[in-house]
């Protein structure tokens, strides 16, 4: 595959794009927040599908996470927001830093981290029994949010999630009766609804078609001047239209991270340089 | 035409042999065969049902309560009011305490428990505990409770739960398995806490095959007659006192089925029916609000 030779159409409205080559570490734009990693090792049972991994996803950036199949993108964000250690047998070690805060620390409310980083997964999973409204709503309640205002946030959502045009008319409807990239842009909303600082996004298009695709990227592209995003995606195309940096994994290591530009026209390691020009994976 | 011909050629060798096609035919009637030979009881009970207890049902036979009066003419010997509403009641309070606490066993075995060896444990006693005849959960309660107090129908109530509580287990764990993980996963990433997704999310998209099981447990014990007999007792008035005696469908059907008077033994079979169509009412009950609540 040719790599683009330009940054990604987002990046142009990127905040100060820092150095190329810069790796990890960086400063944090006031009144945003980033996520850092330090030595993070995620086990399943005895395997280790993370090996020590540093990375930052900067303030209000994008930042892909590229890699063939099993090399532990999704495992990496789901350290972030640890669901990770929801699967049985599952732990991870090591450091995850939301604005220098320790979230694996003592007394780290799991149930506050999730709040503060909030997750889009592969396929989109609206809760079935639930309206669009009760969905968004949903992102409030299941957080024990209180009723009043509910419905200005519910709208609010679902506009900042691209879809209110579309379903304005029949919130009441159930979730399931959306099309597949509709119900994806509502697990967007409901997201928002919980007013995330972080937004990890798991393959979030892998399931939907170019077009439905092509909105999530756009929609991508506006979210991050308020939430810092992370996306895990196989799509290497997608990773140089959405993302200001990119981070190439394989077998649970880092192997580099970037400006998405420098990623894929001049990379450092030689192996990122056979797969973003598709020689494996 | 030739392209044809030569494409026959080549699929000549597939063509289906004579053998293959009697073996599919032979295996096709035989199955036919076991389904018709499993229903044949179904339809002769419904038959027999149907044909002698018919003639037992009339208005007064809802109404009124069994006399005792059996010596005497057909017109004096009463209905069934007492043990319909017996058999309601005690299976209510049976439901009462046999769901929540097997749904909540459920939950654990799903949610918290998964594969652990405690689980494996709880699993292991519930299989034990379907397995066992159901007078013996009778004779349970019956030492525990009433020898030197009595019969009575929270008793009665208290082993037909015994009964109940491994089926509403099992069909439950199954129901819930069925969640798929990535509703529960994205409910936990929201930041809601487990008894919160529990209670917004796994357990209302379990609905449907909750009701299922709950409804087959209700059923078993609807039609349970031992664990009754030394528990309830049996009596003839009509009684909404779980503290005393109390009447239900199933003792009657025992004690009437066993009268040397015709009009008794025949008010047997229009209780057994009374019964099956009971049960057969509440099933279309629990199918429709099923479909519904899937559908919504």
């Amino acid at each position: 595959m040719p790599a683009p030779d330009r940054p990604a159409a987002g990046a142009a409205t990127a905040p100060a794009p820092v150095t190329p080559g810069e790796r990890g570490g960086g400063a944090a734009v006031v009144d945003a927040h980033s996520v850092r990693t330090e030595d993070l090792r995620a086990f399943y049972g005895e395997s280790e599908q993370l090996k020590g991994i540093d990375v930052e996803f900067a303030a209000n950036e994008v930042t892909a996470i590229i890699g063939p199949s099993g090399c532990g993108k999704s495992t990496l964000v789901r350290c972030v927001n640890r669901m990770h250690e929801e699967i049985p047998g599952a732990r991870a070690e090591g450091r995850v830093l939301l604005d220098g805060l320790d979230l694996y620390g003592d007394g780290v409310d799991v149930v506050a981290v999730r709040r503060a980083i909030g997750m889009v997964f592969q396929r989109p999973n609206p809760f079935p029994t639930m309206s669009v409204y009760d969905n968004v709503a949903a992102g409030l309640r299941l957080t024990g949010r209180r009723r009043e205002s509910t419905d200005a946030a519910v709208e609010q959502a679902l506009r900042d999630a691209g879809l209110w045009s579309e379903v304005s008319s029949r919130l009441d409807v159930s979730a399931t009766e959306l099309s597949g990239g509709q119900q994806q842009r509502l697990c967007i909303a409901r997201s928002l609804a919980v007013g995330p600082r972080v937004l990890l996004m798991d393959e979030p298009c892998s399931a939907l078609d170019p077009i439905a695709t092509l909105k999530i990227e756009e929609l991508i592209g506006e979210l991050k001047a308020s939430v810092t995003i992370a996306i895990v995606t196989h799509n290497m195309q997608q990773a140089a239209r959405v993302a200001d940096r990119t981070a190439f994994m394989l077998d649970g290591e880092l192997v580099e991270v970037g400006l998405t530009g420098q990623i894929f026209t001049n990379p450092t390691d030689p192996r990122t340089e056979e797969y973003v020009t598709g020689k494996f994976g | 035409m030739s392209a044809q011909g030569a494409t026959a050629d080549v699929l000549a060798p597939f063509a289906v042999s004579r053998r293959r096609r009697r073996r599919d035919r032979f295996a096709r009637w035989s199955v036919a065969a076991a389904t018709l030979i499993a229903i044949v009881p179904l339809a002769l009970i419904l038959y027999y049902l149907l044909r002698r207890g018919l003639g037992a049902i009339s208005w007064s036979f809802f109404t009124t309560d069994p006399t005792g009066n059996t010596f005497f003419g057909s017109s004096s010997i009463g209905g069934i009011k007492s043990a319909i509403l017996g058999t309601i009641e005690i299976v209510a309070i049976a439901s009462l305490i046999a769901i929540p606490v097997g749904v909540a066993v459920a939950l654990w075995l799903v949610e918290y428990g998964q594969r652990s060896r405690a689980a494996h444990g709880v699993r292991l006693f519930v299989d034990i505990l379907t397995g066992v005849p159901t007078i013996i959960f009778g004779l349970f309660i019956y030492i525990l409770l009433v020898v030197g107090t009595g019969y009575a129908g929270y008793k009665g109530s208290l082993a037909l739960a015994l009964l109940m509580l491994p089926i509403v287990v099992r069909s439950a764990e199954v129901a819930l398995e069925l969640v798929p993980s990535a509703l529960r996963e994205s409910a936990l990433a929201l930041g809601a806490p487990r008894w919160r997704t529990i209670a917004s999310v796994t357990l209302p998209t379990a609905l449907p095959g909750l009701l299922t099981g709950v409804l087959l447990a209700v059923a078993r014990a609807a039609g349970e007659t031992a664990p009754l007999l030394f528990t309830a007792g049996s009596t003839m008035k009509t009684n909404f006192d779980p503290n005393t005696f109390m009447n239900s469908l199933p003792v009657q059907i025992y004690n009437d089925v066993i009268s040397p008077t015709p009009a008794v033994e025949q008010r047997a079979w229009g209780a057994a029916l009374t019964l099956v169509v009971m049960i057969l009412l509440l099933n279309l009950f629990a199918r429709l609000v099923a479909r519904r609540s899937a559908v919504g």
